[in-house]
């Protein structure tokens, strides 16, 4: 469990001694579980089969949000462990409540958030009967989660709540859930949680063994041409400045993945911001030509490799990783470190015999950074461009802004394009992609960071799959600002169409979209239309000053399409730059 | 247009295979699949088969058989799953086993290991005695027997079940079953539930 946690924990006990009374029912136990792990909210929708959990919330301090729909509590859960590191919470009922979460959860899944959901069950007699809303949610989350648990009990059903709260946190972080049957909620108990705790079978390794630390640190310091790759894990392992310290002692350029977007200063020397499909040129040609790629907390996901066969073809992997499963997963590791990410890089900064010398493999990278710069046409003629709306509002906010994004053109362009030097400042669906994640998981980054400015890039076609949160953030009077990179189009869909397709635009195009300012408007929010450039500075500013939910809906150059670009399984190092690359490549 | 074109750009010389391993690049080398048991000690409650087997299915392990049942210790049972993969595979294969939360402990188990398998395999009952004269080569035993059919049981290796149920079918066979392996490493060496 988190320090922080762990210190609302004491602090809670000694009310707990004072005040709180004994538990009475399952249902009790269940939001006791809750209060000792720390949870501070709870993202959820009522329904049938969780109400004698919802009457339990109904006496205890923790707050709960009511969502829009469920896939939007799950985002919101996720996004609030994003950023807070700690658990999001999530609530649903059975059957549809329940499936409606799954994306959500698959979701965290793949990013390796942590998250508890919590299901409603129709009561134990009826299951297995099809009784009125029930599903199997343990069988259809057990592929998505760490561990899905299913309530037998009402003296156990806290304990199994502490187990998985921990088992969320623990070691690779990630989503759990526990299926509450109605009966067991409300059946009667006195039996207190027990406190949050992993199973005795989940065991984290925390340091790597030192032999093997030695060995990696001698490769790397005979390195010619070497890297450092952080990925999420490194943010997620609160190793930052651990990466930053060692990166800077041994002088070693640094690349990220988009998940680890934030690890590292994005305005540092040593930054080549972040490689993968449409990631910047000098990063994936530096990964292409690297001798020695020290990766951290990466599982070398496709859209970072592109193909494995001209992945890093001439380095020597030094992979750290607190997931031994995923050492040689889907690139051989030669020199395996498993163990948390921030203890591992302080044991290779000891082990560190001397600095590469790398004098000019750094110039290289460098004359790349000039080479090819990451830009876009601005000339006065020319629609509104989306990089420029994203690059204007990343130079007037605070560094500690956070940023989350739907999946789509939008999404790239605003990691591409606004500068990211602080970690958890960063909030995107990755791995799962979900479309419609931006709205609510700005809602949960909000909670989780009050005092930060959060601000959402979601284009058109995004937007519209989750629009319905924008009740929440209204009636919590959330100040997020939406930006709707508008193009009319499911964009990344359309430009693989026209790149890959022939142009046969099938179902990308969005003619028919509502007018996003006015729509804001009618959720009482306020709604900002956005079409020159010379009212862009203006208008960003006006949604910034207003005190609530705003949403710009910036009409962009349907034209406008992201790159560079590595085609799906290419070569890194052959990335296009345009249209023609692609013909060629 | 920034930069040098896509094929004038600086690149080296290597390449890795489809596993990502670095090889040397006019080799082509591949792993070639093996066969391989995987022991596993669980906790022993609802639930865990349908965990273990939905990991090897969504991951596309391919599994031979799976066999279950339970130990001594009445909170543990003992899996017993055949893979085919190549080596990167089945080193896969017993991390992602090992990352679930039930799943206790878990070994490749030495090739010379013991390895059983049952089958219960009903003939037609016309030949009784050349039925059981079978049976007896193969070290089995008629278990039941009617005017119209006689079963037999057979343990062993796979091997040896293989050729005992080919033996069988000059008999009419009606019914087989055979439960998958069960294997035991050979030795004083056991299978720690904390290793």
């Amino acid at each position: 469990m988190s320090e922080r946690a762990s210190v609302r924990k004491e602090d809670e006990q000694t009310e707990t001694d004072e005040e709180q009374a004994p538990v009475t029912t399952g249902a009790q136990s269940v939001v006791r579980a809750l209060e000792n792990a720390g949870a501070e909210y709870i993202f959820g929708v009522q329904g049938g089969a969780i109400m004698p959990v919802y009457d339990a919330l109904y006496d205890s301090d923790i707050t709960h949000v009511t969502m829009a729909h469920e896939q939007g509590a799950s985002h919101a859960a996720d996004a609030y462990g994003i950023v807070s590191g700690e658990p999001g919470v999530c609530f649903a009922t059975s059957g549809p409540g329940a499936t409606n979460l799954v994306t959500g959860i698959a979701d965290a899944n793949m990013d390796s958030d942590p998250m508890i959901a919590l299901t409603g069950q129709v009561p134990t007699e009826f299951v297995g009967n099809d009784a009125f809303q029930e599903t199997d949610t343990v069988g259809i989350t057990q592929p998505v989660t760490k561990e899905s648990y299913f309530a037998s009990h009402s003296d156990t059903v806290g304990d199994d709540v502490s187990e998985a709260f921990a088992l969320a946190d623990a070691g690779r972080q990630g989503p759990t859930l526990v299926d509450l049957p109605k009966d067991i909620t409300q059946g009667e108990t006195d039996v207190e949680p027990k406190a949050p705790e992993t199973p005795d079978t989940y065991e984290v390794p925390e340091e790597a063994d030192d032999e093997a630390v030695q060995e990696a640190a001698e490769v790397l310091s005979d390195a010619e041409r070497p890297v450092i790759l952080a990925g999420g894990g490194v943010i997620k392992a609160n190793a930052s400045n651990a990466l930053r310290e060692f990166a800077t002692e041994y002088e070693i350029p640094v690349i990220t993945t988009m998940p680890g977007i934030g690890s590292f200063p994005e305005d540092h020397e040593l930054s080549l911001e972040w490689a993968g499909m449409h990631g910047t040129g000098y990063a994936n040609l530096a990964i292409t030509n690297t001798d020695c790629m020290l990766a951290i907390g990466t599982r070398f996901d496709d859209r970072l490799t592109g193909g494995v066969d001209s992945f890093a073809p001439d380095a020597d992997v030094i992979h750290v990783d607190i997931d031994p499963a995923e050492i040689s997963k889907n690139i051989y590791a030669d020199h395996p470190l498993i163990g948390d990410a921030r203890q591992v890089l302080r044991q290779l900064f000891d082990a560190m015999p001397r600095a590469p010398d790398a004098d000019e493999w750094r110039e290289q990278c460098q004359t790349w950074k000039a080479e090819y710069p990451m830009s876009y046409d601005t000339p006065d003629d020319e629609p509104l461009k989306p990089q420029y709306v994203v690059e204007h509002f990343s130079d007037v906010t605070d560094d500690d802004t956070i940023v989350c994004t739907g999946v789509g053109q939008h999404q790239m362009w605003a990691s591409q394009f606004w500068e990211f030097t602080e970690p958890r400042t960063w909030v995107s669906s990755h791995g799962l992609g979900t479309m419609g994640y931006g709205v609510p998981a700005a809602i949960g980054a909000k909670l989780a960071a009050p005092d930060q400015e959060v601000v959402c890039f979601d284009g058109d076609g995004s937007f519209l799959m989750t629009v319905q949160g924008l009740s929440v953030a209204v009636r919590e009077q959330l100040d997020i600002t939406y930006v709707v990179l508008n193009n009319e189009a499911v964009g990344m869909v359309r430009q693989w169409q026209d790149g890959f397709y022939e142009g046969r635009r099938m179902a990308s195009e969005y003619p028919w979209i509502p007018q996003f300012d006015k729509l804001a408007e009618a959720f009482g929010a306020a709604g900002f239309r956005l079409e020159d450039y010379e009212n862009v500075e203006e208008t960003i500013a006006a949604a910034r000053d207003y005190d609530g939910p705003s949403v710009i809906d910036a009409h962009i150059d349907p034209g406008e399409n992201v790159f560079p670009m590595v085609p799906s399984g290419g070569d890194n190092g052959l990335f296009a730059l345009n249209e023609d690359h692609l013909d060629e490549i | 247009m920034p930069g040098p074109a896509p094929h004038d750009r600086m690149r080296p010389e290597g390449r890795r295979n489809s596993q990502g391993i670095r090889v040397d690049p006019e080799a082509e080398a591949t792993h070639e699949p093996r066969q391989a048991v995987l022991s596993a000690l669980v906790k022993h409650r609802p639930g865990v088969l349908a965990e273990v087997s939905g990991l090897f299915s969504r991951r596309q392990f391919n599994i031979e058989s799976l066999t279950v049942g339970p130990t001594s210790d009445d909170s543990i049972a003992r899996m017993t799953i055949l893979i085919e993969e190549p080596r990167p595979g089945i080193e896969q294969a017993k991390k992602q086993l090992q990352k679930l939360v039930p799943v206790v402990s878990v070994m490749e188990l030495e090739p010379e290991a013991l390895r059983r398998e049952l089958a219960l395999i009903k003939v037609g009952g016309e030949k009784p005695d050349d039925v059981n004269a079978v049976a007896e080569m193969y070290d089995g035993q008629a278990v039941d027997a009617s005017t119209d059919s006689v079963t037999v049981e057979i343990t062993g290796s796979k091997q040896k079940i293989d050729a005992a149920v080919e033996a069988f079918e000059q008999f009419d066979v009606q019914e087989i079953v055979r439960t998958g392996a069960a294997a035991l490493e050979r030795g004083p060496k056991t299978l720690e539930k904390h290793d």
